[in-house]
């Protein structure tokens, strides 16, 4: 088995266009998506980072492809996309499937969905300094979308697991981990049941463990897992899961942080990459009232910046968030407090203005 | 002779509690309510038989422990202690023991210790046994914070009930190629549509005001579509409940940041386990969360979900806290509800106090003395 993982034959961020401007897909998304994707576009033209936005709109009211399959050229074109939610009307037929899904799979292979939930100064919580690193597989698994109704009344839904998809997220676990210092990962199954699914899976991840030494391997079921994570969260370090697992943990563990305001996520790809935030949530019942928190897509906004090597400006924008989360009176309601979205978002330029070297009029 | 004080007893009781006058009508529209009051009345009559299943490990101690409790409380139950080792049958079907299954069937009610699940045995595990056997469709986890035993989260008062028979865990799995598997993931309308019935008149039963179906429709559409249409239909014929349906991550979220919004969670297999554990682990874990199956045939059976132990086992240190409650629910399903609330109080006013608790529970009294205190408070509250 050779390792061909992002790290090693993604050296070189997507090339710069014209005048070493990167230019990024932009797909705002339902519900809280457009308003916190302008903040972000005014941000970035406050802190004159170099890039442009090519703004995709996707209908998800709309049955047709068109601009599923419009979406997913641009960002093949660009390499590089940050998104809000598509939301899922579940009373649409199967054969509509989640857009989210399809533009993450279908199109693009992004295979792994990293998130890492931090406990941020400023933020009240019940347990603090959680600081876990959560590998999902994104594209397998119970998300496979296959389901036929066999006779009226009985439906199977099929999960797949193959051994080239869990030897590549298991790689993928082991090479982050090893890039940012952590010294275990955890495997979370449920092989004591699903013996041939999770045990493949188990099976492959232990293969890759033995090729890193340095690194700690073990494995816990996920009712375990989920129990461990809401009376001894510190216990964790990097994680690793398929699919469905990985949506159940990582909600857990952004709850144990503050809430789905906070977490930003990253769907990475052997050439492509696709920032978001890590919980998805749509938020449509507090769109467009100004009270959505910021700081989720901020943070994702961030790590698409380190992703196309412009730390500087990642580094600052970051920190002038961090500052901001410090002022409890800026907290939006999500996590205690009745500050606004422009005020948060007024509140990071202002810090950014005070630290960084050029910035545009406020 | 006893019959008519039965009959006098409910009719008085009716218009006691039900508010209900001589029109038959009205009675005929309360009939579930009469139905238990007779039942209720009917068991605190009679002294009533349970299986018992002591189970490994620390089983037999916590068993006894309960067994001494109810003696103390004076609970008119009978035990009948059974071994649901798996033996072999005719065809080489593994089942459990016939006497087993007689007094079961006989009795209807069980209380189940924590049972070994040997590895290469041969044998399935004793839990799928029984799960079949009884054919055991709901499991129902009542989480409630023990006032005393401190964990981040207070005020958890919660139900989750989940499907037990089929969903995900159908054990249908195949090699399709080499390095290719697929689990299949069953929902059939049947078993939906009778776990939506059961989550709403426990919902009745109980005095709980909303039932949340947990799914993942967006994703797996046309198998927790299906899941979610039969609760809805089963919502209709239960209005005075109210109904909400949450996305899996959604509630995962919601749980850890705020679990008092939540009430009687009703969902298929995984996320049934996923959240049931997760609901233990924010009272304080499988040492001190009551669980019960629902069966066809009315039967039920009533556990402690943690394990044998078999590190302290036999050297009286194990908290019996679980099986006790799990215990106390079964009183409740019979409709012994002032023995359940008698023995309740007593378990949660020991632990509150402190002074006698298990090493589990941070203290460092043996299981005989937490016992015996337990007995102590309720022989007081005669």
């Amino acid at each position: 088995f050779t390792s061909k993982t992002l790290m090693q034959s993604n050296n070189k961020p997507p090339p710069a266009r014209y005048g070493g401007r990167h230019t990024v897909t932009l797909i705002p998304g339902d519900g809280i998506g457009p308003e916190l994707l302008n903040h972000v576009r005014e941000l970035f033209r406050f802190s004159c980072v170099p890039l442009d936005f090519e703004v995709v709109n996707i209908n998800s009211s709309i049955t047709s492809e068109d601009d599923i399959n419009n979406a997913i050229t641009a960002i093949r074109r660009n390499g590089v996309a940050l998104k809000g939610n598509l939301e899922t009307n579940h009373t649409l037929p199967p054969s509509h499937k989640s857009r989210n899904n399809v533009l993450r799979y279908t199109g693009l292979d992004l295979y792994a969905n990293v998130m890492r939930c931090q406990s941020l100064p400023g933020v009240q919580t019940r347990h603090k300094n959680i600081d876990i690193i959560i590998i999902r597989e994104n594209t397998e698994g119970e998300y496979s979308s296959l389901e036929h109704e066999s006779v009226p009344g009985v439906v199977e839904s099929l999960k797949i697991i193959t051994r080239n998809n869990s030897l590549r997220i298991a790689d993928y676990a082991f090479q982050l981990a090893r890039e940012k210092g952590r010294r275990r990962v955890t495997a979370v199954h449920k092989a004591n049941i699903m013996k041939l699914a999770d045990g493949l899976f188990l099976q492959c991840c232990r293969e890759v463990a033995s090729g890193y030494p340095d690194i700690a391997f073990d494995s816990m079921i996920v009712d375990n897992t989920t129990m461990q994570l809401v009376s001894k969260p510190h216990q964790f370090d990097v994680m690793v899961m398929p699919n469905l697992y990985g949506n159940v943990v990582s909600n857990v563990c952004a709850g144990l942080v503050g809430g789905p305001g906070l977490v930003p996520g990253a769907n990475y790809g052997h050439n492509y990459a696709v920032f978001e935030t890590a919980t998805r949530n749509t938020g449509k019942s507090i769109a467009g009232r100004n009270i959505a928190n910021p700081t989720a897509m901020l943070l994702a906004s961030c790590l698409m910046l380190d992703h196309l090597k412009l730390h500087d400006y990642a580094s600052m924008i970051r920190n002038a968030v961090f500052a901001t989360m410090n002022e409890s009176l800026l907290h939006t309601p999500d996590i205690g407090g009745q500050g606004t979205t422009s005020e948060m978002v007024q509140s990071v330029m202002r810090n950014i203005k005070s630290s960084g070297p050029l910035t545009t009029e406020l | 002779m006893e019959f008519w004080i039965i009959f006098l007893n409910v009719k008085q009781q009716c218009k006691i509690h039900l508010g209900l006058g001589e029109n038959t009508f009205e009675m005929f529209n309360k009939g579930y309510e009469i139905k238990s009051l007779i039942l209720g009345n009917f068991f605190a009559f009679q002294v009533h038989t349970v299986t018992l299943i002591p189970g490994d490990g620390i089983g037999p101690e916590i068993s006894t422990a309960v067994m001494k409790i109810f003696e103390a409380a004076k609970v008119p139950i009978q035990w009948e202690e059974r071994n649901v080792t798996a033996i072999k049958g005719p065809g080489g079907k593994w089942m459990i023991p016939p006497e087993a299954k007689e007094s079961m069937d006989r009795s209807k009610i069980g209380l189940k210790g924590p049972l070994k699940t040997p590895i290469a045995a041969g044998h399935p595990s004793m839990n799928l046994l029984l799960r079949k056997t009884f054919d055991l469709y709901a499991n129902v986890r009542p989480c409630v914070s023990i006032e005393g035993y401190k964990t981040p989260y207070t005020d958890v008062d919660l139900v989750t009930i989940r499907e037990n028979t089929e969903g995900e865990y159908s054990g249908i799995e195949h090699v399709i190629v080499d390095g290719v598997v697929q689990s299949i993931k069953l929902i059939t309308e049947q078993a939906s549509r009778r776990i939506a019935e059961y989550a709403f008149e426990y919902a009745r039963n109980n005095q709980r005001s909303s039932v949340t179906a947990v799914h993942k429709a967006n994703i797996m559409r046309m198998s927790d579509g299906l899941f979610l249409r039969k609760c809805r239909e089963v919502a209709e014929n239960y209005k005075d409940v109210k109904f909400t349906e949450m996305y899996l991550d959604t509630v995962c979220l919601n749980m850890v940041q705020d679990p008092t919004q939540f009430d009687v969670l009703v969902m298929p297999n995984l996320y049934g386990d996923i959240l049931s554990d997760l609901c233990a682990g924010l009272i304080g874990g499988l040492g001190v969360t009551p669980s019960g199956n629902i069966g066809a045939n009315g039967v039920a059976i009533f556990e402690s979900v943690h394990g044998t132990a078999p590190d302290i086992a036999g050297k009286d240190l194990a908290n019996p806290t679980a099986l006790l409650l799990s215990a106390v629910m079964m009183l409740r399903h019979m409709g012994l509800h002032a023995d359940a609330k008698k023995i309740e109080t007593a378990c949660y006013d020991t632990i509150r106090d402190k002074k006698v608790l298990t090493k589990d529970l941070g203290g460092n009294s043996k299981c005989s003395e937490f016992t015996t205190e337990i007995c102590r408070r309720v022989q007081d509250m005669d």
